[in-house]
Parts: C-alpha cells; sequence; structure tokens
C-alpha cells in the first residue's frame, strides 16, 4: 500500500481571482489523469467563488531552481543598485521625473 | 542549476520530523472529523440544516486534503501517513473518539469543537513552516462559518421547548469536557511543547489557549441560558479571568491510547472507505493509462 508508485501522481493547481489576474499557485491535488485533477482542484480550492479560471499540471513537469544555489543565482542583482530610479540624484526643481 | 520541486530547501531532521508528525495529525483529525457529523447528514430537521451541514463536511474534507498535501512537501507520502492512521501508528484529535447522539450534539461540535480548533488554529497561521501555514490561513478562514452555525443551532434550541432546551444542555454538558482536552496536556505534562515552541511551530502553550477559550466560550453559553457544567468555574476579578474545575486526565489519556467509547467504530469506518474505493483508485489509473497510451499510438 505505501508504494509511491501506486498513488495518483500528483498536480500542481493554480487559480485565477478574477478576470485580469494572473494564475497564483494554491496547493496541489492527486488524480489520475488531468482531467480528474481540474474536478478535484475545483471541489478542493474554489469552494467559495475562489476563482474563476484554474489550471493543472504535473508536478514532475516543473523544474525548480536549487535552493542551494541561491545565493549565486540572486546575488549578483543586489550589487546593481542603478538598475533602481532612486540610485540618481535629480535636483527636487525638476519636476514630473 | 535545474531541479525538481522535490529537492527541498535545508532544514534539522527533528524539525521535519515533529511537522510531519503534527501535519499529518492534523490532517488525520479533519478526515476522521468528518464522521460523527456525516451521522446527522440524513437527519437534519430541515433542508436548510442539511445543506449547511453537507458544506461544512465538505469543508472539513478539503481542510483534510490541505494538509496532506503541505505536509507531503517535507517529502511524505500520502499512503504512507494513510497506513499510519489505519494502522493506529498516527493519532488524531481524540475529540471524535465521542458519539453524536442527539441532534443537538451537531450544535455543540460547531461552537465548542470548532471553537476550540479555531482557537488551536489561528495561531499557527504565524507557524514556521510556510506550506502548513498557508494552509491554516485557507481553513481559519473557512471555520468560522462552521462556528457560527454551531451556535446557531444551539441558540434555536435554548429558545424553543423545554425539551430541546434540555436536549442543548445535555450536549453541552457532554462536550465541555472533551473540548477542554482539545487543547492537549497541561503544560508541566506535554513532551513537545517546549521544543515546538522554540521551532515556532506551535505560538501558545496549551494552557494559555485552554484559558483563553474558557473567557470567551462561558459568556457565549450565559447569554442563550444554558450552564457551563463545572462547579467550580468562577470569575476570578484579579485575573481578569474565569478559574475552572481540573480536567479529567485520565480520561484524556484513555481516549489517546484508542479507549475512547467509538474509537473502534471510527477505524473501522475509515478502513471500510479505504479498501472499498480501492477498485476506483486502481481503475482511474488503468484508464487514464489506457487513454495516454491511445494519444501516443495516435501521434
Amino acid at each position: 500500500m505505501s508504494d509511491p508508485s501506486q498513488e495518483w501522481p500528483l498536480w500542481e493547481v493554480f487559480v485565477r481571482g478574477k478576470g485580469g489576474l494572473s494564475h497564483r499557485h494554491v496547493g496541489s491535488v492527486h488524480a489520475a489523469d488531468a482531467q480528474m485533477a481540474l474536478a478535484h482542484a475545483r471541489d478542493t480550492y474554489t469552494r467559495r467563488m475562489e476563482g474563476v479560471s484554474l489550471w493543472v499540471l504535473p508536478s514532475a513537469e516543473i523544474t525548480a531552481s536549487d535552493p542551494g544555489e541561491a545565493d549565486a543565482l540572486f546575488a549578483p542583482a543586489e550589487d546593481k543598485v542603478y538598475r533602481h530610479p532612486t540610485f540618481y540624484t535629480i535636483p527636487d526643481h525638476i519636476k514630473h521625473i | 542549476m535545474m531541479n525538481s520541486l522535490s529537492r527541498k530547501d535545508w532544514m534539522p531532521e527533528a524539525y521535519r520530523k515533529t511537522l510531519v508528525r503534527q501535519m499529518s495529525q492534523h490532517a488525520h483529525s479533519e478526515i476522521v472529523g468528518m464522521l460523527p457529523e456525516g451521522n446527522w447528514i440524513t437527519r437534519a430537521p430541515n433542508l436548510r440544516r442539511k445543506a449547511i451541514l453537507l458544506a461544512k463536511v465538505q469543508d472539513e474534507g478539503g481542510h483534510g486534503l490541505y494538509l496532506y498535501a503541505a505536509a507531503e512537501t517535507l517529502g511524505t507520502s500520502r499512503d504512507e501517513m494513510i497506513e499510519a492512521l489505519h494502522s493506529g501508528k498516527a493519532k488524531y484529535s481524540t475529540i471524535f473518539n465521542y458519539p453524536t447522539l442527539t441532534w443537538a450534539d451537531i450544535g455543540a461540535i460547531g461552537w465548542l469543537v470548532d471553537g476550540a480548533a479555531i482557537m488551536n488554529q489561528v495561531p499557527l497561521q504565524r507557524t514556521s513552516y510556510g506550506p502548513y501555514a498557508r494552509a491554516m490561513v485557507r481553513i481559519c478562514k473557512e471555520e468560522s462559518f462552521h462556528q457560527r452555525q454551531g451556535y446557531e443551532i444551539m441558540m434555536h434550541l435554548a429558545a424553543g421547548a423545554a425539551e430541546q432546551k434540555r436536549m442543548a444542555q445535555d450536549a453541552l454538558n457532554r462536550w465541555w469536557q472533551p473540548s477542554l482536552m482539545m487543547f492537549g496536556p497541561p503544560d508541566d505534562q506535554s513532551p513537545n511543547t517546549e521544543q515546538s515552541m522554540r521551532w515556532r511551530i506551535k505560538r501558545d502553550t496549551n494552557d494559555a489557549l485552554r484559558q483563553k477559550f474558557v473567557d470567551i466560550t462561558v459568556p457565549q453559553a450565559e447569554a442563550i441560558g444554558l450552564t457551563v457544567p463545572d462547579p467550580e468555574l468562577k470569575w476570578n476579578e484579579a485575573r481578569g479571568s474565569y478559574d475552572f474545575g481540573a480536567v479529567d486526565w485520565e480520561e484524556f489519556k484513555a481516549v489517546v491510547k484508542g479507549q475512547g467509547p467509538v474509537a473502534k467504530e471510527r477505524m473501522a469506518a475509515r478502513v471500510k472507505a479505504w479498501e472499498e474505493g480501492a477498485w476506483v483508485r486502481d481503475a482511474a489509473r488503468a484508464h487514464a493509462a489506457k487513454r495516454a497510451a491511445a494519444k501516443q499510438a495516435a501521434e
């Protein structure tokens, strides 16, 4: 019974709160196929009008960055302060900039 | 740099194990908690109450699923957790091993049991493990309806005929002590509290939450003319809190050990549902495999 290959695969669930917003990750469900994953996502995550659209995708299909490499990946952005508008000093009397 | 989702941030092994234990127990409690209330769905007094109870029991199932999914992010599988529940290795809340004898019990459960659960759960929205905290935010949002519908049932019974009021009082009498036990053993006898507080998995002690529950619930009982069944209950002006009688911890220990009045019945119902559903799980898997193969052949 604890053979994980016997479990229905895991799907990640994304809900669009309302038209114009992007889909956001809300959790996951087990399901045998995509159609069942949608049905389970609907019952589990949208019982109170939480959304107008659902996405499901197999968890195994997601490629993620390595948490152990987060420093190397994201640190270089930190010392490029000139990418932020506050890096530039503009005199007060110059308006609309 | 490429990775699957299963590769996780580092955490101490003991922290991971504590979380799996607490989250899976919490999930099991939601799922087993569907049984005592499910018992009354077909006998709800009217269509309004029936629709409400159906929605509540469905919510409990949903809460169990949020929590199982959150626990699975720690590397345990759904099947492992279910097996641990069925074999008795994993615990669930002792409260669900008491029977629901009358319709008033459905009111008392919503008011007291869900009320105590909310008190336990609100601080868990700030617990240190993100997926657990996020599941708790969703759960707390939904629990509030559970408690209010329960109190409304009690309110109506208490304002009804003498026999209805007696029924409400009887339910309060039977559910009061088990509700106090829901906060767990006293702080000086709680084996996990200190470490869990240090790890910020738990944010308040059992005794602190129990006191808060008593202080909030007593006036709610008085407001509808019901009496909390505790002769030692007394307002303590100096503390700004109620003093209350000792909880029967011997009974608590017995129920934890599986000696609750309907403990065997509850587990038998869970195992039966799991086993009788096996062919559905197998069939769905076989159907998905067949469809995938046909699709591949067509390409």
